[in-house]
């Protein structure tokens, strides 16, 4: 649902999970499904945010450890408790490690602020904004940026691994 | 709108017949007097007619009867098959496609009554001349299309299917049509005259109807007019035959879809009953689940499969569409196809439709040549153009070429340069390469003028689009005046490859076998011999070769780079562990593999089967790992991730530039060499004083005796040495053709280290020990020799002391080489 700047009327329903004790939302319409723990297969040599790829139905999906995305302390190899939500933006699908899942949430345009800027620096990238709802704040997650490798700052890797 | 089930089956039965119709009158002119494909024509039209006639429609039938009855005369002989004939027989096909698309919108098969066509067919049949056929078919030509139906949009098949509105208008010479730009004179000409008749095969017509392609999009209705009748048409030889129907039910797509869906929660639950059965100790639940978890991997490949179709269903409709537009370009083209039978999942086949049918279209138009043209310059008068699509790793790659006259790279230039797409500076800098790429910039082509088939200008880059779009690539080469080949190459939602799995690391991978050249397994004693360290970097010999040996855990784990501190430094000094290549304690296992022209071995924990694996892509997030090229989900749910070998070799050069790639090993000159890496090297002469050397390593014994000691064997030499029996080798004859040169009565015999034996070689003269490091030149390489080295500054060659076994004493080789 497009939040449009009129009237506080207009509600949108987040996702919400939780990584290091923050909560954080994504809109629904980007959510496919949200998975507790999956077996995955390490990708040797690829970015430490993979944390690995798990078999969703048959199809191969890549896991990013949302910690290390968000510049966290990633999870240890062995950490079984991550949960996954799984983003489905476009013809990407990626699943994102959070450490909980919360609850649908609907929210009010009237209390979306913009991020503080408290926030560390890498989340604040991918933040877009912060409900404010009773007791704490949400963060909105940036879905689109965060399934991608690294920020575009950072340099993005190109589409094509145009290989010889 | 709701149609009655019958007439949705009479359309689906009846637009397969119209395919098989179309090809069957292309492939007969190729061979118009093959009975049977004319019998089968003619039931195929006999079909028609009936089916339409049963339900009520009466106008369809009456074409359809017509068609027959001319088809009649052909199958009884009465009638000689004409390509006057043809056009007007693939014109009616078009015209009974067009009355579909009114039956399928309004369930009646309209209101048009085809006289025209109807009258050209009796024409033909009664032979009132050939010129009133082609009168009628110029006249068939210029009908608006069928009212009801969808317009057509005939347009080059470059612009999206689902939107004919928005590509150009296509001038079709009818007023129903909107023409943006004028119709090319030539179809302007006929218009206003009738077309020259006869069936001559002459080489080029006077004034030929233009013709509008055969759409091949998704647009029903395709009142195309018939092609002008003057030229030979093109005589397609595709190898591809109609699938036998009785091997072959009708599903529908949802529901194979729908199929899909079930079986993928199925995998899901299955992933959940097999981590749950993995922490449960019951071994009747783990059997049981691991028997649920195979079958619901087959279930789901077999699934997938049903969604794979072979390229063929695609290339069918090419030869009617090279044969139309050869006949209106008054040129003679020849169509081959390899690989018809080629796999590919719908959706790819869908997205590749168009843009196939635009490049074979290209290659009509602009890529070969007029036929005197071609004879001017030596090339046969009838043109190629060949279509090949092979599986290749875990893509599927279609190759388009044509033996026509190749990219004008000037007219590329200039146009470029009218364009301003480039500047004049950079125009004469660009390599023939750059120049070629550029036609796949929106807006670009070179064709004089613009028919109505491409030469639109929105061609290649679309192409380009479309395929990239499913994840593909387009190349092309073109070599001026021999002709031009475009590549396409589309990795495949769903391949699947026979590869090998191994583990390493506790992890599984795949490889596929199209890399593998052979398995070595070697025990622990076999290991210490059969790899070397050279310079820092494993190798392992095998039949006489050094392969480069790339280990995977340590691949995958690298050991800590030195910091720059300390480079520069002996490794042995540095602290660091050596990279476990070094020091090989224990058995491995050793996979040779080949990647291009690159082989090496790869050290994995364990090997275990080879199996048939369905690659899956990574991601697009993952596309940078270039030591993968997929994965795939192994029989308990698992994912594995599948090795890209030529990747891999790169990435094994790149992690240690010391390692040369494959053949070439240790060619390189390394001043810093540490000092932990000099051998131990045994000099000796052979042959007439050539000095040579073994690395010492190898060396069991030196020794000396009397000649009066060699016993024959058999016909071998030996002798009893330490209570067992030494077979020789005189290294002399077996390397230079001469005696050795004997020192008295003695014999220098260096006894080697076999895998269960010793054998000696009987030298000259042993001349020195000496340690060093040196590099081997294999480029001088030959019979038992593994190349030259610069010892001591003097040339010598290194005894490929395997090679000697294989060749005189095969039974004694060290390892288990096959």
């Amino acid at each position: 649902m497009k939040l449009e700047a009129e009237t506080g009327d207009v509600t949108s329903q987040l996702c919400t999970f939780l990584v290091d004790e923050l909560h954080f939302g994504v809109p629904v319409e980007h959510v496919q499904e949200v998975l507790r723990y999956q077996e995955m297969t390490p990708v040797p040599l690829a970015p430490a945010v993979v944390a690995g790829l798990i078999n969703l139905r048959g199809h191969i999906v890549t896991a990013l450890d949302l910690r290390a995305r968000l510049g966290l302390a990633p999870r240890g190899p062995d950490d079984r408790t991550a949960m996954n939500v799984v983003i489905r933006i476009g013809d990407s699908t990626v699943s994102l490690l959070v450490d909980d899942i919360g609850d649908v949430v609907e929210v009010e345009q009237g209390s979306f602020e913009s991020t503080p800027p408290t926030l560390h620096a890498s989340i604040r990238s991918l933040v877009g904004g912060v409900y404010k709802l009773k007791g704490e704040l949400l963060l909105l997650l940036e879905a689109g940026l965060a399934i991608q490798m690294e920020n575009p700052d950072g340099g993005h890797r190109s589409g094509h691994g145009e290989r010889s | 709108m709701n149609l009655d089930e019958t007439i949705q089956e009479f359309l689906i039965e009846s637009r397969e017949n119209l395919d098989a119709l179309e090809r069957g009158f292309v492939e007969l002119e190729t061979k118009p007097s093959d009975k049977e494909i004319i019998a089968s024509i003619f039931r195929t039209m006999h079909t028609l007619k009936g089916t339409a006639g049963l339900l009520g429609f009466a106008r369809l039938e009456h074409l359809a009867h017509a068609g027959e009855s001319l088809l009649s005369n052909v199958r009884d002989g009465t009638q000689a098959l004409t390509p006057e004939i043809t056009s007007v027989l693939l014109a009616v096909v078009d015209r009974v496609r067009g009355v579909l698309g009114i039956v399928e919108s309004t369930a009646s098969d309209g209101t048009e009554r085809h006289e025209d066509l109807v009258a050209a067919l009796h024409a033909l049949r009664s032979g009132a001349g050939a010129g009133a056929g082609s009168a009628a078919v110029a006249a068939a030509s210029v009908r608006p299309a069928a009212t009801s139906a969808p317009e057509p949009a005939a347009v080059p098949v470059a612009a999206p299917p689902r939107q004919p509105s928005a590509a150009p208008a296509t001038p079709i010479p009818t007023p129903s049509v909107e023409a943006t730009s004028t119709p090319p004179p030539a179809a302007q000409a006929a218009l206003n005259s009738p077309p020259p008749a006869g069936v001559a095969s002459s080489v080029s017509p006077s004034a030929s109807i233009e013709a509008a392609p055969a759409p091949t999009s998704a647009v029903e209705a395709s009142a195309s007019p018939p092609p002008g009748s003057s030229a030979k048409p093109a005589a397609p030889t595709a190898d591809a035959h109609p699938s036998t129907a009785d091997l072959n039910v009708r599903v529908d797509v949802h529901l194979l879809d729908k199929l899909m869906n079930l079986v993928g929660e199925l995998v899901l639950a299955r992933n959940q009953l097999v981590q749950y059965g993995a922490r449960n100790e019951d071994p009747a639940f783990t059997s049981a689940s691991q028997r649920l978890s195979q079958i619901t991997t087959e279930l789901q490949e077999q699934v997938m499969k049903t969604r794979m179709q072979p390229i063929g269903t695609i290339w069918s409709k090419l030869p009617r569409v090279v044969r139309d537009l050869a006949v209106s370009l008054g040129r003679q083209i020849r169509i081959e196809m390899a690989g018809a039978e080629t796999e590919l999942d719908r959706t790819i086949l869908e997205a590749i439709k168009d843009p196939l049918t635009h490049i074979v279209r290209n290659s009509v138009d602009h890529g070969i040549e007029d036929p005197p043209v071609r004879l001017a310059a030596g090339k046969p008068r009838t043109g190629t153009l060949s279509l090949r699509a092979f599986h290749e790793g875990g893509s599927v790659n279609i190759e388009i070429s044509d033996d026509g006259a190749g990219l004008k790279l000037d007219a590329i230039r200039k146009k470029a340069l009218d364009r301003g797409v480039i500047t004049a500076d950079r125009a004469m800098r660009m390599s023939d390469n750059e120049l070629m790429q550029l036609i796949f910039m929106p807006g670009f082509s070179t064709a004089e003028k613009i028919s109505n088939v491409s030469g639109r200008g929105v061609g290649m880059d679309v192409v380009k689009t479309n395929i990239e779009k499913i994840g593909g690539t387009v190349d092309l080469s073109s070599r001026p005046g021999a002709g031009t080949t475009i590549r396409i190459r589309i990795p495949l939602t769903l391949a699947i490859i026979p590869a090998l799995v191994i583990e390493s690391g506790g992890q599984r991978y795949a490889i596929p076998q199209v890399n593998l050249l052979e398995l070595v397994g070697l025990d622990a004693d076999e290991a210490k011999t059969a790899i070397e360290s050279i310079r820092g970097s494993a190798f392992f010999r095998l039949r006489g070769r050094l392969l480069p040996l790339v280990f995977l855990d340590e691949l995958f784990n690298p050991p800590p780079v030195p910091p720059p501190s300390l480079t520069g430094l002996p490794r042995a000094a540095t602290g660091l562990p050596k990279p476990a290549g070094r020091q090989f304690a224990g058995a491995a296992n050793i996979v040779v593999l080949q990647a291009d022209e690159h082989q090496f071995g790869l050290v994995v924990d364990d090997v275990q089967d080879t199996e048939e694996i369905v690659v899956k892509p990574l991601g697009k997030e993952l596309k940078g790992v270039a030591i993968f090229e997929g994965a795939t989900i192994m029989g308990d749910g698992r994912v594995a991730l599948i090795l890209d070998v030529a990747g891999l070799a790169q990435h094994a050069a790149a992690f240690d530039p010391r390692r040369g790639s494959g053949q070439a090993a240790a060619a390189e000159t390394d001043k810093d060499a540490d000092e932990a890496e000099r051998q131990s090297l045994l000099l000796f002469s052979v042959g007439e004083d050539e000095t040579m050397g073994i690395p010492l390593s190898r060396v069991a014994r030196i020794e000396e005796f009397p000649r009066s000691k060699i016993e024959r064997a058999g016909r071998r030499p030996v002798a009893q040495y330490r209570g067992a029996i030494l077979p020789l080798v005189e290294l002399s004859p077996a390397l230079y053709n001469t005696a050795t040169a004997t020192d008295g009565a003695n014999v220098h015999v260096i006894v080697y280290s076999g895998r269960e034996r010793a054998i000696g070689f009987i030298v000259n003269k042993i001349l020195d020990v000496v340690e060093e490091s040196y590099t081997v030149d294999r480029s001088t390489a030959r019979s038992s020799v593994l190349g030259a080295a610069v010892v001591q500054g003097k040339v010598i060659e290194i005894l490929d002391a395997d090679d000697v076994l294989r060749m005189h004493a095969p039974t004694l080789l060290p390892q288990g080489a096959s």
